[in-house]
């Protein structure tokens, strides 16, 4: 609208638009205020967090709650975890959505119709539980790494998403034209489709990288040993289960000063565990915004 | 005759009625000159096929007993034995229940607000507000559920924020994970807090492909700010709505078993044992392949029934479907 339409605005006009501005106030202050309790929180004094004196800034501010989990090897080690899950997840399920996304985008390909029906299909339907918990375990990769990586390897979704940039932002005339130069397939692939998929390469890695960051469930089921388990993992058995966090930190000498501080450790644990994506943050909203558009493109 | 098909083949190939011979002999060299696309496709379509279908095979274990030196195949037929015994079991109806009420209240609550937000956001000029309000409300979405259980915990402790927000109302604190009727409304509206901000995005762009000329014809008849939103962008979305809402009531069933399963506890699991946490506990808790394969059966035939029936209501009162 410019701005000499937005003169003539009616009184109603104007009222409906304050009425707005005041909604989506409300909801940012819903939405802001947690976040910004938990931050504040994590960097409170213990005492001021379990007396609920923290609201929006921090109170008697101490890094203590996180010099204590830097100290923990156990935490370290989930967060080892979590890093190699999340980099071999990317790196296989990128590799992979790519190599059936861009063939399904080439009118060539005798069957794509039906290679696309089987992939859909699959989003709607699937063995459940049990069926492929006992495939994963007929692979050998029960508690192993693999486990983590392998049943994951690729999502229908970002395939869908993939192929419908690849069929909008490549114009037919160029697989003409270098078909006609006699370059190979792979030629084609090397030296044309992947420099110029560099945006939906970005978004596929932003969307998998969170996801594997953030799952539990698959190394609830699969994994038994705790020095495969993933951040997550320890992060439920303190959080949710309530677990003695000095038995978690493997410190007995200093338990009974941590009972103390298992309130602050919660706060301080939520930030640190969000932290990966709170750095990306600006990155992740670009991309998954993007990705999101690309895929309403078909849906 | 046949040579002569070939090259007819090959060089029309978009004539949709080629017979068979034709047909094959094109496959043929297709497969010749573009041998490389079908071979990059083999190493995906191997794991679609042994993680997505082979699993499929192994619901035949819900009509089996399953047996760990038998195997999958060599296990003896029981029929529908675990179906009984689930429709039959007193679990059966509560389960259907908490099943049912999480989602509708779920969908009842978190179906309009990233309408609402949508329709909101594209009131009000892009800057610095607008910017705020977007990146502050899709921020939870990336919050891991375990980390977003664990803030909910904490929040709705009757110590925590929204106890204080009780004291200050002059209210007395609750702790309402313990009330096993309020689950549905803790897991609803903690989702609206989460994914309100992110599910708008899908709206916000349907919204910027509306014509602009719609707007411009709607200013010169006077229409006010409310009526070009009730007319022309909610209609605008419409389709995008639909869709939505037929998915969304096609899993009706499904409720996130990551978040129920984290949140539940002894007090609250009357109002919080669903399918999914019920197929969990059934199956690798107690062991019991075949019974749990049962129940997750069950659920995938009232999801795909539902999801029919929803889409066929679409397709007769509106014009949009999913098919």
């Amino acid at each position: 609208m410019t701005s000499q339409s937005r003169i003539k605005e009616s009184t109603s006009d104007r009222v409906f638009l304050g009425f707005i501005y005041f909604v989506l106030s409300i909801v940012l202050v819903v939405v802001a205020y947690p976040l910004l309790n938990v931050v504040s929180s994590s960097i409170s004094a213990s005492s001021a967090v379990t007396a609920g004196r923290v609201s929006i800034f921090p109170v008697e501010p101490t890094f203590i709650a996180y010099s204590t989990i830097f100290e923990s090897s156990k935490l370290l080690m989930g967060y080892l975890n979590s890093i190699i899950y999340t980099v071999g997840g990317v790196i296989v399920q990128v590799t992979l959505t790519v190599l059936i996304a861009y063939p399904l985008a080439r009118k060539q390909l005798y069957g794509r119709g039906i290679i696309t029906a089987l992939l859909v299909f699959t989003m709607f339907f699937s063995g459940g539980l049990i069926p492929t918990y006992l495939v994963v375990k007929s692979l050998g990769i029960l508690d192993t790494r693999w486990a983590l990586i392998i049943p994951g390897a690729m999502a229908v979704f970002q395939v869908i998403i993939a192929r419908t940039f690849f069929q909008t932002t490549i114009p037919d005339e160029l697989y003409d034209a270098a078909e006609l130069d006699g370059c190979s397939e792979f030629g084609i692939f090397r030296r044309m489709i992947l420099p110029l998929s560099k945006p939906i390469v970005a978004v596929l890695v932003l969307i998998y990288a969170v996801n594997n960051w953030n799952a539990y469930f698959e190394a609830m089921i699969y994994l038994n040993s705790e020095r495969l388990f993933p951040l997550q993992i320890i992060l439920r058995n303190i959080l949710i289960l309530n677990t003695q966090p000095g038995k978690i930190l493997s410190d007995p000498e200093r338990m009974i000063a941590m009972q103390e501080m298992a309130t602050l450790l919660k706060y301080a644990l939520i930030v640190v565990a969000s932290l990966p994506v709170l750095i990306f943050y600006p990155f992740i909203q670009k991309y998954f915004v993007k990705g999101m558009m690309i895929g309403s493109l078909k849906g | 005759m046949a040579a002569n098909t070939v090259t007819e083949a090959g060089s029309t190939s978009s004539v949709p009625s080629i017979h068979n011979q034709g047909r094959k002999a094109l496959f043929r060299k297709q497969l010749r000159r573009y041998w490389q696309l079908y071979l990059m496709v083999l190493l995906p379509l191997l794991y679609i096929i042994v993680l997505k279908y082979i699993p499929m095979l192994g619901v035949q274990i819900a009509f089996k007993e399953y047996n760990i030196v038998k195997g999958m195949w060599g296990s003896d037929w029981v029929g529908l034995q675990y179906f009984k015994q689930f429709f039959s079991s007193p679990n059966f109806y509560p389960i259907l229940i908490n099943s049912l009420e999480i989602s509708l209240v779920t969908l009842i609550f978190n179906f309009p607000a990233p309408i609402i937000l949508a329709l909101f956001l594209n009131e009000i000029r892009t800057g610095f507000f607008k910017n705020t309000v977007q990146m502050v409300t899709y921020a939870p979405h990336f919050i891991s559920t375990v980390v977003m259980s664990g803030m909910i915990l904490l929040f709705l402790s009757p110590t925590g924020e929204i106890g204080k927000l009780f004291n200050i109302l002059g209210l007395v604190p609750v702790n309402f994970l313990g009330i096993a009727d309020d689950f549905k409304y803790v897991y609803a509206l903690t989702d609206m807090w989460q994914h309100m901000g992110y599910a708008s995005i899908i709206y916000l762009a349907a919204l910027s492909g509306i014509n602009p000329d719609l707007y411009e014809a709607a200013r010169v008849d006077g229409a006010s700010r409310f009526k070009k939103m009730l007319h022309i962008d909610l209609p605008g979305i419409m389709p995008v709505i639909v869709i939505l809402l037929i998915l969304g009531t096609g899993d009706v069933l499904n409720v996130g078993f990551e978040k129920t399963y984290l949140l539940q506890n002894n007090l609250n699991l009357p109002g919080s044992e669903v399918i999914a946490t019920y197929v969990y506990k059934v199956g690798l808790i107690n062991a019991n392949y075949s019974y749990s394969t049962a129940i997750g059966v069950f659920n995938s035939i009232i999801t795909f029934v539902l999801l029919i029936l929803v889409n066929w209501i679409a397709r007769r009162t509106s014009e949009h479907s999913l098919w």
